[in-house]
């Protein structure tokens, strides 16, 4: 039984609660307020704060004591019965997006770039970024923490510890490497964020798929076209897990010559690509927030917006085409400087 | 007698138009579901009303029997010549005569396809649509009002049979008659206020006349369609999920589907709810509206949206819908078939309960759904059993699987649609004594040498 790794204690003598006064979707200017709420959180009482949590993770990023807030949340949550999905489309997508005992023994040849569960960007992976990538992906090496945004966190400790087993057995025992380059933040905060939260053992080497591309820029350096455009960036809920990637991404707009404009959605206030507001059965939020979202791209007069995260890329990549930006993958944009494209 | 006649209809058609070939006549013996071969003696297109007509004359003066096929597709075998003879096959008959657009209806021939009208409409008129079958494109237009179809406009206008604004039909004796507006006016605008003649040829699997041209509605074709597609895991909710979602007047087509394959659909009910608009703000706001109209069940969590992503709901927004055919083969070998039965929507759970406990009792492959007809009087609830044709064991078994369920459906207060021969039986076998007699006199009245489908409603 994995058990969280956070101090209540260090909660109540906590001066700032910026876990709850930072947060964009709900109003704790009032500090007082905010410590109401917590303790109420803290001594496992309801608190509407469970109700009104938008499970963007930022609070994850934002409590400088590293006490797991957003987990704290997600655990009472879970305790008390408050659902934000609808009960068969929760376990319509537990089925969906579990085990399917399909994996096979392979020996790959590094990097292995592990897709998580989309098979959709799987064409992202080529040229000289990927040359000789074997990639992996599917229901049995599904890090799982998407479960975090339907209120569970049993699911995700019972799944993920057999996902890092089963990557770790069927693959990198094996394999010429003990790195595993993951393409969505998920899989990386999963395995180097959540994981020690709950004292979860990872026996291989997570690699952020911007940590991967920057250092390969270094090696493919003379064939950098620096691009001299100005980009709209989404910052993914799961990077908030992993901060310190996000720098790693300035590294590699530097390094190709392409300009991250200064956006209010950016950096520590992204806003939330919808996805997860619609299957909580919010459209009108979402379709706000996605307004808003795109509104701030175009005001800073850049003419592309770069993705990382798959999901957000498929659920704004149709709107944002539609209002004059060009939908691009981090890794798309990347290979436009190497002259791919 | 037969080279004379077959001799008759090479001067009415023309010599390359009649097929006594044998591999002709297999062909033309059977369809895709589990009904036995029946092989005509002739097969013959015309190309126009005379032709047909001519043909009947000449049938009716030998009493020949004649059966007639649009596409064939039913699944059912209803184009099957049970006693032999002639068979019609209306293909070459798909002109399109006329668009009236300001009225909204088309008059075609009857043996046009749904495919080449949908496409027509589409390059020619495409603010203009009719109501597509999810039936392959080949389906004709004249087979399908013929068995009261139904499609991607039912919910707003009722089964196909009721788009119908008049038709053509060639009597058995080959009398070429018009029901309708188009029996007095040049205009084939509606069936009222005349004697509804129609209803004499729809619904009767052609023992009463040839439909030869149809007179049918178009409705406006929005720029933007969507589609939203709710879930519950009980079938009493997903009746009130129903009447709910109906009560409202935005949905073009809604469907409901439950199937055991692929794995993370199994015991879940699925409802399509599929609406067009001119604007962005438009579909918005019909989204919206359809939300505050189920708000209290998604509010106990019993119900919600899926989450579709925008390349997600092409598939649900496909006309025609491609889920049935990719069914029909999940078996392999090919053998697909599904009784369709009209039911009062307010027994969907019962009608998805019986299909359950057959799928399980005869251990077929099955997929279940319903589309929902003219704001919910009733609904076509499919039971669709997949089967591998060369396995003759898993044939049987699909058929004995069938022949249940239109036993079943009767009992619960149903009635099977384009009902193959024993299910006819099954119908009549029910239906009220004086109505059974009166069809039979209008039958003998219409027919009186028996030549029109013989084996077809028949005790
Ligand atoms: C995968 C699949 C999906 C389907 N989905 C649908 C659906 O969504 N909605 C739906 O309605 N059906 C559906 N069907 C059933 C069927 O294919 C259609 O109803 C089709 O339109 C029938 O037309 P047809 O030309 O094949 O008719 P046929 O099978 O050729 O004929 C049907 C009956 O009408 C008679 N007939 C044919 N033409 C005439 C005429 N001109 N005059 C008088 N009688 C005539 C025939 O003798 C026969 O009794 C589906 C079938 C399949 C295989
Ligand atoms: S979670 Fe962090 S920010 Fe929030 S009260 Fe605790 S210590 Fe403070
Ligand atoms: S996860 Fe996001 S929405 Fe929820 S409390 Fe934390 S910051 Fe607020």
């Amino acid at each position: 039984m994995y058990k969280l790794n956070y101090d209540p204690l260090i909660c109540k003598g906590c001066k700032t609660i910026d876990c709850l006064v930072k947060c964009q979707y709900q109003d704790f200017k009032d500090i007082n307020r905010a410590r109401e709420e917590k303790n109420k959180i803290l001594n496992g009482e309801y608190s509407k704060v469970l109700d009104d949590c938008r499970t963007c993770y930022g609070c994850e990023e934002y409590c400088p004591n590293n006490n797991h807030p957003f987990y704290q949340i997600v655990e009472l949550q879970e305790k008390l019965n408050i659902k934000n999905v609808p009960d068969p489309i929760f376990k319509q997508q537990l089925r969906m997006m579990g085990p399917k005992n399909r994996i096979k023994t392979q020996s790959l040849k590094p990097p292995i770039i592990d897709m998580c569960l989309f098979p959709q960007l799987i064409d992202n992976i080529k040229g000289k970024l990927y040359e000789g990538a074997s990639i992996i992906w599917g229901g049995d090496i599904f890090c799982n923490i998407m479960w975090l945004h339907c209120a569970n966190m049993s699911v995700i400790l019972d799944r993920l510890p057999k996902m890092i087993q089963n990557i770790y057995e069927y693959y990198i025992k094996q394999s010429e490497t003990d790195e595993i380059i993951c393409f969505h933040d998920e899989c990386y905060g999963a395995f180097t964020q959540l994981a020690p939260a709950y004292g979860i053992d990872v026996p291989f080497k997570p690699v952020h798929i911007f940590e991967y591309i920057s250092k390969k820029l270094d090696e493919l350096k003379l064939h950098i076209k620096p691009l001299n455009q100005k980009i709209a960036y989404q910052r993914p809920c799961s990077n908030r897990l992993c901060s310190d990637m996000d720098e790693k991404l300035d590294e590699i707009f530097h390094k190709i010559g392409a300009i991250r404009v200064k956006r209010t959605y950016d950096k520590n206030t992204p806003l939330c690509c919808g996805s997860v507001l619609r299957i909580q059965q919010k459209d009108r939020e979402a379709d706000e927030i996605q307004r808003e979202n795109i509104s701030d791209m175009k005001g800073t007069g850049a003419r592309i917006a770069v993705f990382n995260c798959p999901m957000c890329m498929m659920t704004l990549g149709e709107e944002v085409a539609a209002q004059g930006l060009f939908p691009l993958h981090v890794s798309d944009l990347v290979r436009h400087a190497l002259g791919e494209i | 007698m037969m080279q004379e006649l077959i001799q008759g209809l090479k001067d009415i058609v023309g010599g390359e138009y009649v097929s006594t070939h044998l591999e002709d006549r297999f062909f033309y013996s059977r369809d895709g579901g589990t009904m036995e071969s029946f092989e005509p003696d002739v097969v013959v297109l015309p190309q126009d009303s005379n032709q047909v007509s001519k043909i009947l004359s000449l049938a009716n003066k030998n009493k020949v029997p004649v059966y007639c096929m649009g596409a064939g597709l039913t699944l059912s075998g209803l184009h099957r010549a049970i006693s032999g003879g002639i068979l019609i096959d209306m293909k070459r008959m798909d002109k399109i005569i006329e668009v009236n657009e300001r009225s909204r209806y088309v008059v075609v021939e009857a043996g046009i396809s749904q495919g080449k009208l949908q496409a027509y409409l589409k390059k020619n008129y495409p603010h203009l649509k009719h109501s597509m079958p999810d039936a392959p494109p080949a389906a004709t237009i004249g087979g399908n009002v013929a068995i009261h179809g139904s499609g991607h406009l039912s919910f707003l206008g009722g089964f196909h049979s009721d788009m119908v604004t008049g038709l053509e039909v060639v009597l058995a004796d080959g009398r070429i008659i018009r029901t309708g507006s188009c029996s007095v006016s040049n205009y084939w605008f509606a069936k009222a206020p005349l004697p509804d003649l129609s209803g004499l040829f729809l619904g009767w699997f052609a023992t009463t006349g040839i439909i030869t041209k149809v007179g049918l509605k178009l409705y406006p074709a929005h720029p933007l369609s969507d589609v939203r597609v709710l879930i519950c895991e009980d079938p009493k909710i997903m009746e009130e999920i129903i009447f709910k979602v109906t009560d409202l007047n935005i949905a073009e087509d809604i469907i409901t589907w439950m199937t055991p394959k692929p794995d993370w659909a199994r015991g879940f009910l699925h409802c399509n709810v599929i609406y067009g608009a001119k604007t962005k703000d438009e579909l918005i706001f019909k989204r919206d509206l359809l939300f505050e109209q189920v708000r209290d069940l998604i509010d106990k969590k019993v119900t919600g949206f899926l989450p579709l992503l925008p390349f997600m709901k092409k598939r649900f927004l496909d006309v025609p819908g491609k889920d049935l055919v990719r069914f029909a083969d999940v078996r392999k070998g090919g053998g697909f078939e599904y009784v369709g039965a009209m039911i009062p929507t307010n027994l969907f759970s019962d009608a998805y309960k019986l299909g359950l406990d057959i799928a399980q009792k005869h251990k077929v492959a099955y997929s279940l759904g319903s589309r929902i007809i003219g704001n919910s009087h009733s609904m076509m609830f499919f039971y669709a059993y997949a089967f591998n044709r060369a396995d003759l064991a898993d044939v049987k078994n699909a058929q004995n699987a069938l022949y249940e369920t239109n036993k079943k459906v009767i009992d619960i207060g149903g009635i099977p649609w384009k009902a193959e021969i024993p299910a006819q039986k099954e119908i009549l076998k029910k239906m009220d004594k004086n109505t059974k007699g009166l069809i039979f006199e209008l039958k003998k009245l219409l027919d009186p040498n028996h030549i029109m489908s013989p084996g077809n409603l028949e005790e």
